[in-house]
């Protein structure tokens, strides 16, 4: 097992020197730099700025540079936020983000699975209909959509929840923030779950249960669901990964200083760095996803177990 | 006759069950009248299709959604019909019990064994986990699992069809059940595996005395099993009674038809003097398994060593049981998939020529599979899939003369060539396989290669497509390699007969000789499964 | 037995193909139907109503910005009077009297000086009036009658921050949506078919490697790659839906190269090799006919994914330029404007949200049809 996931991890290395050189590269080919500004900047300026990040250096050595200094786990100074390390700036709004979305993925997983079970043990009846409709729906509507008009209606209208901020954390300036976060994310696993849910019923191990005599809960949860949850599984590696890394939306929307928000002033601003170390950090967290994911679903499956 | 004898444990009455489909209501079962007395064992038997299996699906209340029922099914005075699942639980599992067909997933692939059986122990039986685990371990040894004790804490797919069908059988006596239902126990499994689980069931029904309603298609296992039988067609009984009078004075034109569905007589044979048009040496087939990431790469010997020839007009039977490596040699031996060895056709060695060189000579060798639904490629017409070698092999054929061969050739097999802008799920498995037939005879082969082409359709729809092989070989002194683990399919095919075991030819020689007086003891285990030694003997009774 | 035998055959009944079932299950299906009609109204909506609308698309209204949707037309009656006198004012005349005569208004004024007939145009350049005109001068032109007609409009969805009329900026967004949503569908569609089908057909080493390249391109955050290409290089129709489709590409590879894996391994494969037919031929008639089915569902799910992928860009500003607009783009300008102005962010978000509706469901019917099973 621990055999298991070091040589994922190890394996994952090669991955990450690919990503990190092929967006390196990407980036720096297309036009415009850093310090492009309305206003040039004086020559003098420019100068230095350029010395002190390291521009002025042929790319190859830039590129290795980089590669030296993400070894050690260090991303560099920020070009935009220029009294910031990009270090700094994640420790700050990383977890913010992580806590969002790790909220958010378990509301999803409770609400849309039980929605997905019903519509699947009421098929083709009205129940199951709504569910499907609602999480059709669910899937169409935009957050960004979702966000202003529950803001406007819990938030304004009603005055229950605040409009927007983090308030250092306050559960009251959350729920909003992960409510938009898990809709379509509850809409999903509901679609997947039902699906799954209808293929594990009609199963013939199920059939045996029930000829068996065992009880509802058994049959349905016990010998249906945990088959039935292995599509979600799947779903949910990728589903996280994108999730826990911040919604660039959900953010700017509530005003909540989250990393999705740095992914879009990175790249708007040129922030070399700053988009380098988002592209990273994204990236880990898939791949750890992703492992994780095969570790739940071996939990799961004994057959995956086996090979 | 003890008055146990006469006392009917379950009774099914004027039982019909409907299912509602977007293309209007099917009528699976339109009342039908079985009982089971206690201790007895009963058999339904029909073909495909006839709703054998959805009775006793209805009465166990595990029909799927759109099923309908109307009748009664008693069980102790009372009608368990319509019951709700929470009465319906208190009889299913621990009074009735049921096996099913498919053992590979009839079993939860996610849990251990040892829990799956005590599962309805600890449901019906008020046992504690401890106490059911124990008991699951003494039912293990009663359906004779070898290694109990580790294969109670085994996952289904650790074991084989055989064992798994036997864990359903130490399920279904858990809680001492008076009838057992099987619904086909062992029409999935290998024939010396089948003999072993029959024989299993019936001792068991010997020592424990339960009620027993086995539905099957195979009329060998009824003979040896039943006390008597219901032959259903269409959803109706058509004819019943105890085992002996069916099989010797049956009533029913269907019953007879049933009775008469084994494949019989023999193929003339073919004078030494006919031209050698296959010939085999050495025919290896390895294949190299991946046992995951570091490990040594584990090779797999599919076909060892295999030499044969084949005279013009002859027949040779390929028999073994599934994994035995017959189907590999059958492709191996048309360049289909590589070996080593030697292999000459026509005087031509093909061994070792690549796909374009063996082109041309693919009109002369014809392969035909044995399921017929994945053999026709399901968007293309009939008409189509029949010319499609002509495309290749007569690339001169206007397509009016392809069409016109496709015809012909529809006509020889016995289809209607209107139907030839038809698509194959339009067809029914028999006419499927005459299409696929069809196909390979549009083509005047010398040499077909024909894979289980029986083994997939009902016994009497088998018996006509025998026919049809028969008549074709006659007309074209065509020339087949038969594989099947049918034997008595083979027996009544072939020139010599090759038993294979474990990619290796265990006895080989004329037909006759190999039934008559087996030497090896794999295939005297083998006919003895088949029961065709029974078969004789009451032919020559 | 000759080869030809033309007379004795009989005339051939047409079978049904498993595209026939297909179609016919597809009509059976109420949702699905439902939905095409709506799509298809909102399909010609967005081709011919900018055509059929009095309003251009960037045509500025600016006596009515924000005014609210209604049926009746613009000025209401009670604006009228109020318009026409601060009009008068800013053309430094005095109002003598006020009569509103039908669909005109007469009006006496008076100046210190002699009136400047050019005076009109102060009337004319706003939105609500027109062929203004100054009868009856008096009194050395310092006294005249002057006349306007109302200019009637009618802004059935409101209009936006800038006095556009939201009607036809839904239909035009509506047009950019669609073809976004299309052309990237088509690029992704494309590079996924031919890129999965080369990968299971070849299979082998060749498919390993293609497949890690797969998974590779998998880890990248791809929205924000999307992001990147939109800010480095410009915003640009064409390579939105460029972006877009290299993005989205990735799950029908997948999907296509499991699907010739599968195919690949079926008997009427096999019995195609063993009869000699070519790759070609092999791939013509028995793989592509059988992978068509889910690459057509893949297809309409995908749309709907692709316009939500660029109504993204838009909220976040990369996507379409002003004063062109897609759906996206008047949604995130309704939802800064939602206190005050709720029809700016309702009428494209119903457009929107029944197009992806109808798309899922024809999805899903097309899906249900194909594969009949899962029903």
């Amino acid at each position: 097992m621990t055999r298991y996931v070091l040589g994922r991890l190890l394996g994952a290395i090669p991955t990450i020197f690919l990503i990190v050189t092929i967006s390196f590269f990407l980036i720096r080919v297309a036009p415009g730099g850093p310090f492009d500004l309305e206003r040039p900047l004086e020559a003098k300026v420019m100068e230095n700025l350029n010395k002190i990040y390291h521009l002025d250096e042929p790319l190859w050595t830039q590129y290795l540079l980089y590669l030296q200094s993400i070894s050690q786990l260090d991303f560099g100074p920020s070009f935009y936020f220029r009294d910031f390390t990009i270090n700094e700036l994640f420790a700050a709004s990383l977890p913010i983000s992580i806590q969002l979305g790790l909220s958010a993925l378990a509301l999803a997983l409770v609400v849309g699975g039980m929605l997905g079970v019903a519509a699947a043990l009421r098929q083709n009846g009205p129940a199951d209909y709504s569910v499907m409709a609602a999480a059709t729906l669910g899937v169409t509507i935009p957050n960004f959509v979702v966000a202003p008009v529950l803001t406007l209606l819990l938030g304004v209208w009603l005055g229950w929840l605040p409009v927007g901020g983090w308030g250092d954390g306050a559960f009251v300036n959350k729920i909003l923030p992960v409510v938009t976060l898990a809709l379509p994310q509850i809409a999903v696993i509901a679609r997947l779950t039902r699906g799954s849910m209808i293929e594990a019923l009609r199963s013939n191990h199920v059939r045996t249960a029930r000829a068996y005599g065992l009880r509802s809960y058994l049959v349905i949860v016990v010998h249906a669901l945990r088959g039935a949850i292995l599509p979600v599984v799947s779903y949910m590696g990728p589903a996280a990964a994108a999730l826990l890394t911040g919604s660039v939306v959900v953010e700017t929307i509530f005003g909540i200083p989250g990393i999705g928000r740095y992914f879009v002033q990175g790249a708007l601003n040129r922030d070399y760095t700053l988009v380098m170390g988002t592209v990273v950090v994204v990236a880990c967290f898939v791949i750890i996803f992703n492992l994780v994911v095969d570790l739940l679903y071996a939990l799961l499956d004994p057959r995956v177990r086996y090979d | 006759m003890t008055d146990k004898q006469t006392r009917r444990v379950l009774d099914i009455k004027n039982l019909k069950v409907d299912f509602e489909t977007n293309t209007g209501t099917v009528n699976a079962v339109r009342g039908v009248d079985i009982h089971v007395n206690a201790g007895e064992t009963v058999a339904i038997v029909g073909e495909s299709g006839s709703g054998k299996s959805q009775t006793m699906m209805a009465a166990m209340g595990l029909l799927a959604s759109n099923g309908r029922t109307e009748g009664e099914v008693v069980y102790e005075n009372g009608n368990i019909l319509g019951l709700s699942i929470r009465r319906l639980n208190q009889i299913r599992g621990k009074k009735i019990t049921m096996i099913f067909q498919e053992p590979m997933t009839s079993l939860d692939p996610l849990y251990t064994i040892g829990r799956q059986l005590a599962e309805p122990m600890v449901e019906h039986g008020g046992l504690t986990w401890k106490q059911a685990q124990a008991k699951a371990l003494d039912l293990l040894k009663l359906v004779n699992i070898p290694e109990p004790e580790r294969k109670i804490k085994a996952f289904p797919y650790e074991m084989s069809g055989g064992q798994r069908q036997r864990v359903m059988i130490a399920m279904a006596l858990a809680n001492d059940p008076d009838v057992l239902i099987a619904d086909e126990p062992t029409t999935a499994l290998d024939v010396t595996t089948q003999a072993q689980i029959l024989d299993l069931l019936a001792e068991l029904q010997k020592r424990l005395g339960m009620a027993v309603i086995f539905i099957t298609h195979d009329l060998g296992i009824v003979r040896k099993i039943a006390d008597r039988v219901y032959v259903m067609k269409t959803g109706e009984v058509v004819e019943q009674g105890e085992t002996r009078r069916i099989f010797t004075q049956p009533e029913h034109a269907y019953t007879r038809m049933l009775l008469d569905a084994e494949p019989t007589g023999h193929k003339p044979p073919v004078p030494d003097t006919a031209p050698v048009l296959l010939e085999a040496q050495k025919v290896k087939v390895e294949f190299e398994l991946e046992n995951g990431f570091l490990q040594p790469k584990h090779i797999l010997r599919a076909v060892d060593n295999i030499s044969f020839a084949l005279r013009k007009g002859q027949t040779l039977g390929i028999v073994g049981e599934s994994g035995s490596g017959k189907s590999t040699l059958g492709r191996a031996v048309l360049n289909l998939l590589p070996a080593s060895g030697r292999v000459v056709f026509q005087g031509q060695q093909i061994s070792g020529k690549d796909r374009g060189a063996m082109r041309a000579l693919r009109k002369d060798m014809q392969l035909i599979f044995q399921d017929p639904f994945g053999s026709l490629s399901p968007r293309m017409t009939v008409g189509q899939i029949i010319s499609e070698g002509l495309l290749v092999h007569e690339p001169s054929l206007t397509a009016k003369d392809r069409d016109a061969r496709a015809c012909q050739a529809l006509e020889e097999v016995s289809l209607d060539p209107s139907m030839r802008n038809r698509y194959p799920h339009e067809f029914s498995g028999g006419q499927r396989q005459r299409i696929a037939i069809a196909r390979t005879m549009v083509l005047k082969p010398e040499l077909v290669v024909l894979d289980e082409p029986t083994s997939a359709l009902d016994r009497t729809i088998q018996k006509q497509v025998v026919e049809l092989l028969r008549d074709l070989q006659k007309t074209y002194g065509l020339t087949y390699l038969f594989i099947s683990h049918d034997l008595a399919v083979v027996r009544a095919l072939s020139d010599t007969v090759m038993v294979m075991k474990k990619g290796q030819v265990v006895e080989a020689g004329p037909v006759e000789a190999i039934f008559e007086a087996p030497q090896d003891a794999y295939t005297k285990e083998l006919i003895g499964a088949a029961m065709l030694t029974q078969r004789q003997m009451m032919e020559s009774a | 037995m000759s080869v030809t035998t033309p007379d004795i055959v009989a005339a051939p009944q047409r079978g049904r193909s498993l595209w026939d079932d297909a179609r016919d299950r597809l009509l059976a299906n109420k949702a699905a139907v439902a939905s095409m009609i709506v799509l298809a109204a909102i399909a010609l909506l967005s081709v011919f109503g900018p055509i059929l609308s009095p309003h251009n698309f960037d045509t500025v209204y600016r006596d009515y910005v924000k005014v609210p949707a209604s049926l009746e037309a613009y000025p209401k009656a009670d604006q009228v009077q109020p318009a026409f006198e601060a009009l008068v004012k800013r053309a430094r005349l005095n109002l003598e009297s006020y009569e509103r005569v039908g669909d005109q208004v007469v009006v006496e004024v008076t100046s210190r000086r002699a009136i400047d007939p050019r005076s009109v145009r102060y009337i004319d350049r706003s939105d609500m009036f027109k062929n203004a005109a100054l009868t009856d001068l008096a009194d050395e032109d310092k006294r005249g009658t002057l006349t306007a007609d109302i200019n009637y409009l009618h802004f059935y969805f409101g209009t936006d921050a800038n006095g556009r009329d939201l009607m036809t900026r839904t239909f035009i967004a509506g047009r950019i949506s669609l073809t976004i949503g299309l052309l990237a569908t088509v690029v992704a569609i494309s590079i996924g078919v031919i890129y999965g089908a080369t990968s299971g057909y070849l299979g082998g080493r060749v498919d390993q490697l293609m497949m890690r390249v797969v998974d590779i391109l998998y880890s990248l955050p791809f929205i924000f790659f999307v992001i990147m290409l939109v800010v480095f290089f410009g915003r640009n129709f064409v390579l939105m839906f460029i972006a877009v489709g290299a993005v989205e590409w990735l799950d029908m590879a997948r999907i296509v190269r499991g699907q010739t894996l599968s195919i690949k391994r079926q008997e009427y494969v096999q019995a195609a090799e063993a009869m000699g037919v070519s790759d070609g031929g092999i791939v013509r008639r028995h793989i592509i006919p059988n992978t068509l089915g889910p690459v057509v569902v893949y297809m309409t799910l995908l749309v709907p994914k692709v316009i939500l992928l660029e109504s993204f860009l838009s909220f976040l500003g990369l996507g379409i330029q002003e004063p062109m607009t897609s759906w996206g783009v008047l949604i995130s300008e309704g939802a800064r404007n939602l206190q005050g102005s709720a029809w700016m962010l309702i009428f494209p978000s119903i457009f929107l949200t029944s197009t992806l509706f109808a798309l899922n469901f024809i999805g899903d019917g097309l899906r249900d049809a194909l594969d009949p099973k899962d029903r």
